[in-house]
């Protein structure tokens, strides 16, 4: 009969004591790792700032296991490897935005003027402009487009968490919202630009315009969010307010909503976040003018985007003034970004269920 | 207040399946009516239908009779929420509303359905709901506090006062204790002695004894054999279902030799 007993065999117990690497291990072995890197890979094989940068690394990566390994053992080197690698891949990804970040500022900073807040560019010519216009039609544009955006997509996601029990119908919308999650901006400036066209006849460009088009691209974002955060209200509290004598719509409008909304409105801004930056939609619908315009239903309305795209493509004569007022414009908008995401935050925290203690 | 319930016959359904089967049993009025029996035999599903509060899940129904005061619950124009309104519950896990402070708490019944009410009646509505509840010397000098603060023991009595608030013929509790310690479990319990006499009071609950402490009467629920419907075994005077129950099973279930 087979020895099914699970019972301890041995009465050894293994030893529960390991070998250590000190503390400064980690540090000793960068330090290590970025002399070989620079005098080996960088002078010794003339490989400049990308030799220095590999060889570094591959130190780092192969030397700090193996020490581990020869003092510490199999299973802490194979964590200490692991370890260099989400350290690196961590670099890796801040590279980028690291750079993004310091290439906007440094570039946009000169061109932060008050005049630069306060003039539109209209007939200004060389330096003396400002993004005025720019910034009130980003203002106007995306503020539209939220009001459009915003009880379509959370009455959107109602439905599909509240009513529609996961019917045909529902699975429909759900499919749908997936499918336009992912369609391109321009193809959402072309449908706006088609469906404007049928009313006010080829060519037309309005703010109001912008504002469906990037409606379309907010819509299946609100959706998604909301509908995550009704799905996290708890079926209890629902239960609570029908033993109550609660009807679904008041349970749904004053229990429901109000307990998530912390993360729909978190959601709604970060769609407003990202619906800001659009630029190709916009061209196609809002359209190009150097003049303020704060009338969304009547004439072009440029956007920060728009007018960066446009300062670089087309900068006439003055492409040194032009390019610096891009980069300046560009600086606000990720200012604008940002603090739409700390607001996200701020609302987040303001709006979320208190347990007072 | 408070209104006795005739149940016959009644059958309960998830769609297809057959949860419950053949339920008659007369719930007294002031008086604790306990439900007993192993996990998954139905009683919970059978506290819920007698406030229509089992509909919620999709495809959920029961057919039979509930009658109280004279009115049929499963009749055709009867609206879920009016019985529901008569027919307070309180649940297993304390479930005060997250947004709400302790007093909006109490006050929700009123608040959620937009019953206006002065200043002074809603401040002595939740004094009395609290007292009710044991819970107003506890918390009276915070109730702008959110109700999440509260500890499970009070959050539950939170739920009950809420319940209360209402001022329904009947309070349903679904394992009450099950989630409390026995310092608040003996609250409620003593909770529950006070409210018998304004309230027809039945509850589900695992512990045995807590169905001998506090009910007058006790229904003993459990499956015919894995995979057939549950069924009521047993309804008697809870005195005499402890002492000298009609049928084998109760007996082997509450002394412990059960199966």
């Amino acid at each position: 009969m087979t020895n099914l007993s699970t019972a301890p065999t041995s009465s050894d117990m293994a030893p529960l004591q390991s070998g250590h690497l000190p503390r400064f291990a980690p540090l000793a072995v960068g330090v290590l790792a970025v002399a070989v890197g620079v005098l080996v890979g960088g002078m010794a094989l003339g490989g400049g700032v990308a030799g220095a940068l590999v060889l570094g690394w591959l130190t780092m990566i192969v030397v700090l296991p193996l020490w581990s390994r020869v003092v510490e053992g199999g299973r802490k080197a194979k964590d200490r490897l692991v370890t260099v690698g989400v350290w690196s891949t961590f670099g890796l990804a801040m590279i980028p935005l690291v750079s993004l970040t310091w290439t906007v500022v440094s570039k946009g900073y000169g061109a932060l003027t008050p005049t630069f807040f306060q003039n539109s560019m209209q007939g200004v010519l060389g330096s003396g402009g400002g993004i005025y216009h720019a910034l009130m039609g980003t203002l106007i544009v995306t503020a539209v487009a939220t009001l459009i955006s915003v009880p379509i997509g959370v009455l959107t996601a109602v439905y599909l968490v509240e009513y529609g029990n996961k019917n045909l119908f529902s699975r429909v919308i759900t499919f749908l919202v997936d499918v336009m999650t992912g369609i391109p901006s321009i193809v959402a400036g072309l449908f706006a630009y088609a469906l404007f066209q049928i009313f006010f006849g080829p060519g037309v460009k309005m703010g109001f315009a912008g504002s469906v088009a990037l409606s379309v691209l907010m819509i299946p974002t609100v959706v998604r969010s909301s509908e995550e955060m009704l799905k996290l209200v708890p079926t209890d509290l629902r239960e609570a307010a029908y033993a109550l004598g609660v009807p679904k719509w008041r349970t749904v409008v004053k229990v429901v909503l109000p307990t998530a909304v912390a993360g729909i409105v978190t959601g709604v801004t970060l769609a407003i976040a990202r619906v800001a930056g659009e630029t190709a939609p916009l061209l196609l619908t809002a359209g190009l003018t150097t003049s303020l315009n704060f009338n969304p239903f009547e004439g072009r309305m440029t956007t920060l985007p728009v007018f960066i795209y446009s300062s670089i493509q087309a900068p006439g004569l003055y492409v040194d003034e032009m390019t610096s007022m891009a980069w300046g414009a560009a600086l606000v908008l990720v200012v604008i970004v940002m603090l739409l995401n700390i607001l996200a935050r701020v609302v987040g925290s303001v709006f979320a269920p208190k347990s007072g203690r | 207040m408070a209104k006795s319930i005739d149940v016959s016959d009644l059958d309960i359904y998830y769609g297809d399946f057959l949860a419950v089967q053949g339920v008659t049993m007369s719930i007294k009025a002031r008086a604790v009516t306990a439900l007993i029996g192993p996990s998954g035999c139905g009683k919970s599903t059978f506290l819920r239908s007698l406030n229509r509060m089992h509909e919620v899940i999709p495809g959920a129904r029961a057919e039979g009779k509930v009658m109280v005061d004279g009115q049929d619950l499963y009749d055709a124009d009867v609206d879920p929420v009016a019985v529901r309104r008569e027919i307070g519950m309180v649940f297993q896990r304390p479930n005060p509303f997250p947004t709400m402070s302790i007093y909006e708490n109490v006050l929700a019944g009123k608040r959620l359905n937009a019953t206006r009410l002065k200043k002074s009646d809603a401040d002595d509505l939740v004094e009395k709901s609290l007292r009710g509840a044991n819970l107003w010397s506890e918390v009276k000098d915070r109730l702008g506090k959110p109700g999440m603060g509260l500890s499970g023991g009070q959050q539950q009595r939170l739920c009950i006062a809420r319940a209360i608030a209402v001022e329904p013929q009947v309070l349903l509790m679904d394992e009450p204790c099950s989630a409390l310690d026995p310092i608040s479990t003996a609250a409620i319990e003593d909770l529950i002695h006070e409210l018998k006499s304004d309230y027809t009071i039945v509850i589900v609950t695992h512990n045995m004894q807590q169905a001998a402490r506090v009910s007058d009467d006790t229904g003993f629920f459990n499956l015919k054999a894995t995979g057939e419907p549950g069924h009521l075994v047993e309804f008697n005077p809870t005195k005499k279902m402890f002492t000298n129950p009609d049928n084998e099973a109760t007996e082997s279930y509450i002394s412990g030799r059960f199966g």
